[in-house]
């Protein structure tokens, strides 16, 4: 709503700009085809180099990850057993 | 990351949020119930059957967080507990968020079974965010379902789509086609519900959509812009300011597990004196 040319409150409320940022985060994600298919297959991969040092469970790697604007990053965990072959 | 303990013995309980037509708040409510039911420290995990068409993750804020989908898990390419998003604000509350890329033939009868029987022993709620339509994905959602809550609003293609789906929870399920087994437990939950309009005759109101659809009420969501301002930050209902809305799924959790709450229909507020002299013209 405009008044004499002036906007009468700021055109966007703070939830509104949270939403366009969220979506152009998630959007240059999606769009660059970088959303992360090729995960199972790194984690495959990681754990083949890993047994062949150490002998760990399949289920004993854990992938996270957090994407943002400018990076993302991706956190690997992998429990060792105690002792090692 | 998943071994806090279930709070009940038994296992756990699948109920599936769906409707025939899309936009009539699926996701909104299956993100509030399952957050609802956590907050209760009810152990809740919350998974979307809409592949191709991701949005449980943006509704509930963990749209960054996704490694692992529900298709990865399907397909053997990751385990449960590596899908499985723990919610930063409830420690009781999961999301298993879908897959963005592949279609809906990637869900199998088989590996949807196979996931729902081992959340179900870990987790009290299973709330299955079910695709519009009446499609696999929507079917999917609904086969294994305790008990079903129907999103309507109070419109005509909506309440015929809720009808179609009804009708489907009572034929196309594993509950329907087990011999002995008790049917799915549905209830309506009416959702964008605006008392102004139904007092001014121009909305059906929950009688008349009782009538119609004959099963039990679960809850009265009122019309609100608490709604989209949480879709906006992505925090489920019931975990932002308390509102007209979020106080209508609260009750509605409460009935869901089996507490008598007393039905009200809230506006947002009431109409200040200005607003009644010169109309809702805002």
């Amino acid at each position: 709503m405009k008044r004499f040319g002036l906007p009468l409150w700021p055109r966007r409320s703070s939830s509104a700009q949270t939403a366009k940022n969220r979506l152009q985060i998630l959007l240059a994600h999606e769009r660059s085809g970088s959303t992360p298919d090729y995960l199972p297959q790194l984690q495959r991969e990681i754990l083949e180099v890993i047994r062949r040092h150490v002998t760990v469970d399949e289920e004993a790697i854990d992938i996270r990850m957090e994407q943002g604007k400018e990076l993302s990053s991706l956190e690997i965990n992998i429990e060792l057993p105690r002792s090692r072959p | 990351m998943t071994s806090q303990l279930k709070k009940e013995d038994s296992v756990g309980k699948v109920i599936v949020i769906t409707s025939g037509k899309g936009g009539v708040g699926k996701t909104t409510s299956s993100a509030a119930i399952g957050a609802g039911l956590a907050k209760r420290g009810l152990k809740t995990v919350v998974i979307d059957f809409d592949v191709g068409l991701r949005n449980l993750d943006m509704i509930m804020g963990c749209e960054r967080r996704v490694v692992y989908d529900f298709i990865n898990v399907i397909q053997g390419e990751a385990k449960l507990k590596q899908a499985l998003i723990r919610d930063k604000r409830v420690d009781t509350l999961y999301v298993l968020p879908t897959s963005q890329t592949r279609d809906k033939d990637a869900l199998t009868q088989e590996g949807v079974e196979a996931v729902l029987n081992e959340l179900r022993e870990e987790f009290d709620y299973i709330i299955c965010d079910s695709p519009a339509g009446i499609e696999r994905g929507a079917q999917l959602a609904m086969y294994f379902a305790d008990e079903a809550v129907v999103v309507t609003n109070p419109e005509v293609s909506s309440v015929r789509d809720s009808d179609r789906v009804l009708g489907l929870l009572n034929s196309k399920t594993k509950r329907a086609a087990e011999e002995g087994a008790e049917p799915i437990k549905a209830q309506v939950l009416l959702t964008r519900y605006d008392k102004a309009r139904i007092e001014k005759g121009e909305m059906m109101t929950v009688e008349d959509v009782l009538e119609i659809l004959a099963v039990p009420l679960l809850g009265i969501v009122p019309e609100s812009p608490a709604v989209l301002k949480a879709s906006n930050v992505g925090v489920p209902v019931v975990l932002d300011e308390p509102s007209a809305a979020s106080q209508a799924y609260e009750d509605a959790v409460s009935r869901l597990i089996g507490e008598v709450v007393e039905m009200r229909v809230d506006g947002e507020r009431k109409p200040g004196l200005l607003r009644r002299l010169f109309g809702r013209s805002a």
